[in-house]
């Protein structure tokens, strides 16, 4: 076990781990934050993603040892309101199916929109290609990506 | 009073039981905290109305939601008759109870048929029992009342009462007998598409799914299972797993040895530490290539027909053209995002199961046989699913759940791997069809015959050959013959069941009959479908839609197939290019006729998402192994993603006729429309799913 200080969703956290437990468990088991989801275990669905430093990062494989010092944001600290122009958008756009994959596609969406204003299909394509959706709302994230562009321009929170 | 008033009192003071009984309520999501508060539960006015004092609208639906949208369709059928503000709507999932019927789940796209009427009946009795109550508090007669937006108006004075103001009083009178209900030309909600419920909970992360279950006192498990399917454990060594930080116990259950501990990683730590002997059974001896060679064989020893039409053999025989095809499908996993879990807490006398699935009767039914209680003394809590396919129709991680769980005096969540989830599940069946058919001297097809292998489940022969033996042509000569083999492997409904592969062989041999007949593939099914009006009408809108032939590029082609399943017409047209041995679908076209519609928006992400999930079917496939799946993860079973999406059109042909399903029905027409597309581009015929970069040239 070792104490691990980070920052989660902008409070500071610090908790006893054994350092090789990934962040994902210690979200979704020691902290209750269940909103990170486990599709796969090995980062290749992308439904566990989170932001490091800004970065979206696979938290199924990133050892709590890893996080150190970082500063950590899941989908439960994006925004406080659903506000996030990600968010809006999909809510208007009615994205989600069973709605499982969503926080991890929402995170993803969110990083390739801070760095990319306004992402062209191919931007989208590649950014979101290894998150895996079985219900197939892939068309409705494409055209839901294309609002939250319009709505970060238009002056949309965040 | 009214014997039916006395009956529905005794229902709900039992669920008012259930709910002060459950002493948990409050530790558990928002969502449920409404009907756990006294003062509101008893302003229920049927089993799935209660109005509270405050004015909110609890829906429960009795169904479940595993991306559907069967919480939105189904609130709205509630909604029209009640005549509810939307906005003040919230849903819960009932528990298992006889006033939803003997059957509660969600299975073969039945919700909406199966509650269109009924539903729109409860939204009307409870709406009467409102206006009941607040014509009494006037002292009028009701007819001088009428309901809106969850107001009572008294049209005489213009006086209103809200919904909330009435609700307790309107609780105690009697429920209507019979209740006239809107034309569907007055309907405003039903018909209309309307943003789902389910979605703010779905992108802030709040929605709690199956495996998001948290109770106080509760540990973590995962159970490790015997990799050859049916066998069973001989002796195992736990030492080392005991001794992993964080691991509380290990217990041996009927199909594995389980792992309880603090975590769900500190369980899945001290799992790959286990070592077990496995008594691997007989299914050890079967891989994939001896399973399809007696499929193969079972299939060419013939045997009676379970349909025939005319003389099938005779036409056959002296048909002038004649041509023969093998068609072969893998085992396929369903793979939704959420692995199988299920949280159970057994006590002596009682036992509640927090499960994501399809099946509320019979989880409750396996959860009292598991632990040896009557079923009433069981309490089945229904979760989100992060999708089902059809998986979650199996109650087997419900039931291993309840065995972890009575080793236990606390509750236990027990998560499935990815690699459980992928080598444990009930698979689409590996099937084999061999064909033969004939065109006449004009080109027309003749005679057609299928012989069907694979094994048997659900509705046995029926289930099996669906999509074949029912296809919908009026060919004049037609046999179907089917032999169930079973290798061992277990398996179950995947996402519109035969019709998945029996669709993907019936369409692809028919373009096959077409082509070998000089006819084009739409004119052919035109003919053919002549007395079928709803199909052929789905027809000419998806060729019309679709460009039907207008030229393509080199390398481009359209496909065609046509599907009545589930009571639900659908014409697919795809559109694909094939370049350096790839296939991608640039375009489909879908024609849906599926009757009177709930929810168009709905109905459009349901084709959509059956056309996904049937286009992973081209791309991936289970094999077995000395019994054995070989894939354990998506890296070895691959799935449709963002930049393999084609863009999806979706023209619903409008009908008042009664509804069909729309959850499976887009599933089964993909995978041939594509194929017969590929046969378009490139002359290359795929009679082998997953496609090889072989079947392209």
């Amino acid at each position: 076990m070792a104490v691990v200080k980070f920052t989660l969703n902008g409070k500071g956290q610090t908790l006893d781990a054994v350092p090789a437990m990934p962040l994902l468990w210690i979200l979704r088991d020691t902290l209750g934050m269940t909103g990170t989801k486990f599709g796969c275990g090995m980062s290749l669905c992308g439904a566990c993603t989170v932001h490091i430093d800004g970065q979206p990062v696979r938290s199924c494989v990133t050892p709590i040892s890893a996080v150190a010092g970082k500063k950590v944001t899941t989908i439960e600290g994006l925004s406080p309101d659903r506000t996030h122009p990600i968010q809006k958008a999909w809510i208007e756009m009615d994205v989600p199916q069973c709605g499982y994959c969503q926080s991890g596609q929402i995170m993803t969406a969110a990083a390739l929109l801070a760095k990319t204003a306004n992402p062209t299909d191919a931007d989208i394509d590649e950014a979101m290609r290894n998150n895996i959706c079985r219900c197939g709302t892939y068309e409705d994230m494409r055209r839901a990506m294309h609002r939250a562009a319009e709505i970060k321009r238009a002056g949309g929170a965040q | 009073m009214s014997a039916f008033a006395v009956d529905r009192r005794s229902f709900l003071r039992a669920g008012a039981g259930a709910i002060g009984g459950l002493l948990i309520g409050c530790y558990l999501p928002e969502r449920r905290k409404l009907s756990a508060n006294t003062a509101t539960a008893g302003n229920k006015l049927n089993a799935w109305v209660l109005v509270g004092n405050d004015d909110t609208v609890t829906l429960f639906i009795h169904k479940a939601e595993m991306g559907q949208g069967t919480v939105t369709s189904l609130s709205m059928l509630l909604a029209e008759e009640l005549e509810c503000d939307w906005s003040k709507i919230r849903t819960e999932f009932p528990g298992v109870d006889r006033a939803y019927g003997n059957f509660q789940g969600v299975v073969g796209s039945a919700s909406i048929r199966s509650s269109y009427v009924s539903l729109r009946q409860a939204g009307a009795q409870a709406r009467e029992m409102l206006i009941a109550a607040a014509a009494d508090r006037w002292g009028v007669d009701r007819s001088a009342c009428r309901a809106e937006n969850s107001t009572v108006i008294n049209t005489a004075t213009s006086d209103t009462l809200s919904y909330g103001s009435l609700a307790a009083a309107a609780a105690k009178l009697p429920v209507p007998a019979d209740v006239a209900l809107k034309d569907p030309s007055q309907f405003r909600i039903v018909g209309k598409a309307r943003k789902r419920l389910d979605t703010p909970g779905k992108v802030d992360g709040s929605i709690t799914f199956g495996i998001d279950v948290r109770l106080p006192n509760m540990v973590y498990a995962v159970v490790e299972r015997c990799p050859v399917f049916g066998g069973s454990v001989a002796s195992f060594d736990d030492s080392k797993t005991k001794a992993t930080p964080g691991v509380k116990s290990v217990v041996k259950i009927s199909n594995g040895v389980a792992v309880i501990a603090d975590s769900t990683w500190a369980a899945m730590e001290g799992r790959r530490k286990l070592t077990i002997q496995w008594d691997e059974g007989k299914v050890a001896a079967n891989s994939t290539p001896d399973i399809m060679k007696s499929f193969a064989d079972a299939a060419a020893a013939g045997g009676p027909a379970v349909r025939s039409v005319g003389d099938a053999a005779s036409a056959l025989a002296s048909a002038s053209k004649k041509i023969e095809a093998v068609y072969q499908t893998p085992y396929l996993a369903h793979a939704p995002m959420e692995p199988m879990n299920c949280t159970a807490w057994v006590r002596a006398d009682s036992a509640d199961v927090w499960a994501p699935t399809q099946m509320q009767s019979p989880a409750r039914q396996i959860a009292a046989q598991k632990c040896g209680l009557p079923q009433e003394k069981v309490q089945v809590h229904t979760e989100y699913m992060g999708g089902g396919f059809g998986r979650r129709g199996a109650v087997d991680y419900i039931g291993e759940a309840v065995e972890v769980a009575k080793s236990l005096d606390v509750p236990v969540k027990v998560t499935w791997s990815r690699e459980d989830d992928m080598q444990h599940d009930m698979y689409r069946p590996a099937s084999y069809c061999r064909f033969a058919g004939a065109v006449d001297a004009d080109g027309w097809p003749v005679a057609w015959t299928a012989s069907i292998a694979c094994t048997a489940f659900g509705g046995g022969a029926s289930t099996s050959t669906e999509g074949v033996r029912d296809n919908p042509y009026t060919i004049p000569n037609f046999a179907v013959d089917y032999h169930n083999v079973d290798p061992g492997i277990p398996v179950s409904y995947w996402r519109s069941v035969g019709y998945s592969q029996n669709c993907f062989f019936g369409e692809s041999f028919l373009d096959e009959m077409a082509h070998a007949g000089g006819k084009d593939p739409v004119e052919v099914r035109r003919r053919f479908l002549a007395k079928n009006p709803r199909l052929l009408a789905a027809l000419e809108l998806a060729a019309a839609k679709a460009d039907w032939g207008k030229p393509l590029p080199a390398g481009h082609g359209r496909g065609v197939s046509v599907v009545n399943n589930i009571g639900s017409n659908t014409v697919q047209i795809a559109e694909v290019s094939v370049q350096k041995g790839k296939v991608k679908v640039d375009r489909v076209v879908c024609a849906v006729d599926c009757g009177a519609v709930v929810n168009p928006a709905i109905v459009a992400q349901q084709i959509a998402s059956g056309i996904a999930f049937g286009l992973s079917a081209l791309k991936s496939g289970v094999t077995i192994k000395n019994g054995r799946v070989e894939q354990s993860n998506f890296h070895q079973y691959d799935v449709v993603r963002m930049d393999e999406m084609p863009k999806v059109e979706v023209h619903i042909v409008p009908s008042q006729a009664a509804p069909g399903g729309i959850g499976e029905a887009a599933t089964p027409g993909i995978a041939p429309a594509v194929c017969n597309a590929i046969f378009a581009a490139t002359g290359k015929r795929v009679r082998q799913l997953p496609i090889r970069p072989e079947d392209l040239g």
